[in-house]
């Protein structure tokens, strides 16, 4: 895909807002019924993609800031500086509040631990932004973004008038590693951990306590039916063939 | 129960998704609505009211002819607020799932999605929704009203009921930063044959086949079986084949009657898009790939060898059903 230079994005000041998962061996606690966090924890690896876009929108303009709002416990300042590691200017831990500033309001395609898709729209909402998501290519040019973008019937390209809340698709970019420069930097840069509190939000209306949805029961998978594997020895063709005979499939 | 259901319709139709939904929602509730937003839509009232709405509310607008989602979200929440409906539902596409966010953040309400089942226990809505890459069901519901919820695609077959439906347009009043996303252009690509969702019968290629040329077999032994041509993401991005084609997470979901997988190593990815498939069979030269381990039939072997074979099998049967001449 070829990436059209940026004309005039100059000065941009970028939210990405980002989630922080468990990095491995995801399970649900049963008494609790909620995701278990409590291990290694890391950056949504949705998130990297909007990072490096973020990044590449930057890129060299030292006017351009690339900010990344995050919600959640204090420990997860450690996972969020991955993104610092990859290149992001600060981190404001907690709210959407703190992207209204913003120019270009950046979210990864998916959670992948919830695998939840919805947070741009609700952010744009609340903000009252102009929305733009699934967005596999991107330009800013004259204080428009131009966004293009998979649906399922093909592709859509739709514009908006910055400030902007985007949501971009895994497609967009090969997300950066962090050089070991840039992990050595990341702890130095501008991390700020605010609470409920302090923006005013009142903390029944947040976490599972202001949460509108509930977990009643987990369970099992419907089964599937056994499954067969064969090595071909020549015959393979006809035993599929058999076997959609046999499956009244054919 | 007074449900809402939001309907999406592409160049003249209701997508099938959306009448599913609507079905489902018939069979749970007393007076299911639909709401039909766009521009020119009028026509597409009756179809609703085929497939279960008892009322349908006509959105139709000139603002509204793109598939936005912002536009869509204002006409909803006021046709949701004026009438109290309880339950909101949707049929997930790209576009319903940011009109079902947009609509959650602002109606204060609660949205749960990826569901894949709706019943009513003790007059409690609940949803049933895979979770940790479908590992797990997860029993969800609402502790608020409206409750909203998008389902999977694929989920709900439509119903035809036959019915017949008031109609009544409504008001279309937009806030001043929805209307600041525009649509600039629209590629809507035509595929050849059925499309994807459509299918009975699905062949599917991955990066096993080793290059794009080699999805001429692919295309023969679809078009041997009378079935689509799928793709995973692998060999979209990569160019081998359209993106209409795609099946898998970032895709289509599809629920075909037999889906033959060739050359694909059946990631969790791929398999969130396929897995409601009657029949699967793969083949694949690695024993160790994930697919093998949800197929119904595994060959490991030579794409190459079998699938040209395979063709010519199926051809041979077709020719002694149906004899020429």
């Amino acid at each position: 895909m070829d990436i059209p230079p940026i004309e005039s994005g100059a000065g941009m000041k970028i939210a990405v807002c980002a989630k922080v998962v468990p990095e491995q061996a995801r399970r649900i606690d049963p008494e609790t019924k909620r995701l278990d966090r409590s291990g290694e924890q890391t950056l949504n690896p949705f998130d990297a993609n909007a990072v490096e876009e973020a990044l590449r929108l930057k890129g060299d303009d030292a006017g351009a800031e690339v900010v990344l709002v995050s919600l959640g416990p204090e420990r997860s300042l450690d996972a969020l500086r991955k993104a610092l590691a990859m290149g992001a200017d600060r981190v404001v831990l907690v709210a959407d509040e703190a992207a209204a500033g913003a120019d270009l309001i950046l979210f990864g395609q998916q959670a992948n631990d919830s695998d939840g898709a919805v947070m741009w729209a609700a952010v744009a909402d609340r903000l009252r932004r102009p929305l733009i998501s699934q967005v596999a290519e991107l330009t800013v040019s004259d204080g428009t973004l131009r966004g293009k973008r998979q649906t399922e019937f093909g592709y859509d390209v739709i514009e908006a008038p910055l400030p902007v809340a985007v949501a971009v698709s895994d497609a967009i970019n090969e997300p950066r590693y962090p050089s070991l420069k840039g992990i050595m930097g990341a702890k130095k840069k501008p991390q700020q951990t605010l609470s409920l509190s302090d923006l005013g939000v009142d903390a029944d209306r947040a976490g599972e306590a202001g949460s509108r949805t509930e977990v009643y029961a987990i369970g099992e998978p419907p089964p599937r039916g056994e499954t067969q594997r064969i090595d071909d020895d020549g015959t393979g063709a006809e035993k599929i063939v058999e076997f959609l005979l046999e499956r009244k499939a054919l | 129960m007074s449900t809402l259901v939001f309907l999406e319709h592409h160049e003249g139709e209701l997508q099938k998704d959306s009448l599913g939904v609507l079905g489902k929602a018939a069979q749970l509730g007393d007076d299911v609505s639909a709401l039909i937003a766009g521009s020119g839509v009028e026509g597409l009232a009756a179809q609703a009211a085929r497939f279960g709405a008892s009322k349908v509310y006509l959105a139709d607008d000139p603002a509204l002819a793109a598939p936005l989602p912002q536009p869509r979200v204002d006409v909803a929440a006021d046709l949701i607020r004026r009438h109290g409906f309880d339950t909101v539902l949707f049929g997930a596409t790209v576009l319903t799932a940011d009109v079902a966010a947009g609509l959650a953040a602002r109606l204060d309400a609660g949205l749960n999605w990826d569901l894949v089942e709706l019943t009513q226990e003790n007059g409690k809505l609940v949803g049933k929704r895979p979770a940790l890459d479908d590992t797990v069901y997860v029993d969800v519901g609402w502790k608020s009203e409206p409750r909203l919820a998008l389902i999977r695609t694929g989920t709900f077959e439509p119903v035809e009921s036959g019915g017949e439906a008031g109609v009544e347009q409504v008001d279309v009043q937009l806030q001043d930063f929805s209307t600041l996303a525009t649509m600039v252009e629209q590629a809507h690509e035509e595929s050849e044959g059925p499309s994807i969702e459509e299918a009975d019968v699905i062949v599917a290629g991955g990066r096993g086949l080793g290059g794009p040329e080699n999805f001429a077999l692919i295309e023969e032994l679809a078009k041997a079986l009378g079935g689509a041509v799928a793709a995973t993401r692998a060999v979209v991005d990569a160019g081998w084949y359209p993106y209409s084609a795609q099946v898998g997470q970032t895709g289509k979901t599809v629920t075909p009657r037999l889906y033959i997988a060739v050359g694909i190593s059946g990631a969790i990815q791929h398999k969130v898009g396929m897995q409601g498939s009657s029949v699967i069979v793969a083949i694949n030269k690695d024993p160790n790939a994930p697919i093998f381990e949800y197929a119904d039939l595994g060959v490991v072997g030579d794409l190459h060898q079998i699938v040209p074979k395979l063709t010519e099998l199926v051809n041979a049967k077709n020719a002694a059903h149906f004899p020429r001449g």
